[in-house]
């Protein structure tokens, strides 16, 4: 126990700041996914076949490739992408990004694909009679989309999308390969210095069974909100 | 575009993904056998055992591949018990600690398709067998498991891609599959774009390979 005392003769301040990590990361690459989804959602709705094309390469591609593979591309390529982007500006220094920012990226990426397919399902299994009748009442596009359309896709889409956030969460921990200290690479370097790994390792799994434990509790109490009336 | 690197990083790619396959396989097929066990343990009745499946199934399912590697990896390496006994030939290897992770992860997905299919199963079809004057152990093999094998196909084909990208993982722990070779390739010629194209269209021929053979399957034994 005395491993993971706060302070400098334990790792329990240091794990505590990596657990943080996991979730701050987790939760932006949710949101970097999420907007994905906006951008690949409509492509795959619509009826020009080449948007459809854009938008099915985007989610069979990240869904048919290892992450670990997606992370390595972005932790060795993000560099020379922004350096190209920048010396078009002008800019010729070495630009080192930040493993947070290419992690969450990368994930981001991942989760916008499953985000993606969860929409996509959830447009299309709401009643053709509620577009009908939003139209019948007169509504413009946007009233329709955020009035009606909006909750009802939400409700549809919450539970596939908790799994999404499960899946998110979980791949969080591939990040520790390019050195961003969270739970895994906090876990990683406390293993090497105490030279206790099963320790460490499996207090590195409670902390991610409790992570997903206690975000399942919290998305069901959303979709009991949302699937008001129901 | 590098079309020279492409064209010769491909065969150390085509060999490595044999590796690849080798780890999907030998996993694939352990952890059917520990998803029908664990599948069959979570119908029992006895609340225990109930409970002991479901722990599992759960523990698996809520904790990242990654961390599991890593405790059979890492972690029994260090019980110094384990390293006295037969068990040990197998554990040091990383080749078998990843078979073993990989294995446990998917029997923990396995398990939860095989019950959800158990229980899909029309209790009509299981008293029919019955009033046919068949015993309970024949209805259970041959009337049961052959119906929920044929209901789980779609979520199992699932999971044998996800199973597949899992694999990936074996190149933190030195073996030297798709992922790690790729990795490997990268890190000296520093041209990822190059090589993540070969690696990951070799993944994805993969992928619709097992696609359409689990399409295939799918229609093969439709029920109509």
């Amino acid at each position: 126990m005395e491993l993971l005392a706060f302070g400098d003769t334990g790792w329990g301040d240091e794990l505590f700041y990596a657990t943080l990590m996991t979730i701050a990361v987790s939760i932006t690459a949710m949101f970097i996914g999420f907007l994905f989804a906006l951008i690949f959602t409509p492509l795959k709705l619509s009826k020009n076949k080449f948007l459809n094309f854009i938008a099915n390469s985007y989610t069979t591609i990240i869904r048919g490739v290892p992450e670990l593979l997606v992370i390595y591309l972005f932790f060795f390529g993000g560099t020379g992408a922004v350096m190209f982007v920048a010396s078009i500006f002008g800019y010729n220094e070495y630009i080192e990004i930040n493993a947070f920012i290419t992690g969450a990226f990368a994930i981001g990426i991942i989760s916008g694909a499953y985000s993606t397919e969860v929409f996509r399902g959830a447009i299309q299994s709401i009643d053709k009679g509620q577009f009908e009748a939003a139209n019948v009442l007169g509504l413009n596009k946007f009233g329709k989309f955020f009035k009606i359309i909006l909750p009802q896709t939400l409700r549809l889409a919450i539970p596939n999308l908790s799994n999404v956030w499960q899946i998110t969460l979980k791949d969080t921990s591939l990040i520790s390969v390019t050195g961003l200290v969270e739970i895994m690479r906090q876990s990683y370097v406390a293993a090497g210095s105490t030279r206790d790994p099963l320790f460490f390792y499996s207090f590195a799994a409670v902390l991610y069974l409790l992570l997903t434990f206690i975000s399942m509790k919290l998305i069901n109490r959303l979709e009991v909100k949302y699937s008001r009336g129901y | 575009m590098d079309l020279e690197l492409m064209v010769n990083s491909f065969p150390k790619l085509l060999s490595a993904a044999v590796i690849t396959l080798k780890l999907l396989s030998v996993s694939l097929i352990i952890g059917l056998f520990i998803g029908l066990f664990f599948a069959i343990l979570r119908l029992n009745k006895n609340i225990f055992i109930n409970k002991l499946a479901y722990v599992y199934s759960y523990v698996f399912r809520g904790t990242p591949l990654l961390v599991q590697i890593f405790i059979i990896y890492f972690g029994l390496g260090q019980i110094e018990y384990l390293r006295s006994t037969v068990l040990w030939v197998i554990l040091k290897e990383p080749y078998w600690c990843a078979i073993i992770a990989f294995a446990l992860n998917t029997g923990a997905y396995t398990s939860e398709i095989l019950r959800s299919a158990f229980q899909t199963i029309k209790p009509g079809i299981i008293e029919a067998g019955k009033s046919l004057g068949i015993s309970n152990k024949v209805v259970f093999y041959k009337i049961q498991i052959p119906i929920a094998i044929r209901q789980s196909l779609p979520a199992y084909g699932n999971e044998i891609i996800l199973m597949m990208k899992g694999t990936s993982l074996a190149s933190t722990v030195t073996i030297m599959d798709l992922t790690g070779v790729a990795k490997y390739i990268i890190s000296t010629t520093f041209k990822p774009i190059e090589v993540f194209i070969v690696a990951g269209g070799i993944y994805l021929f993969m992928t619709f390979i097992i696609h359409n053979a689990i399409k295939f399957l799918e229609k093969k034994h439709s029920f109509n």
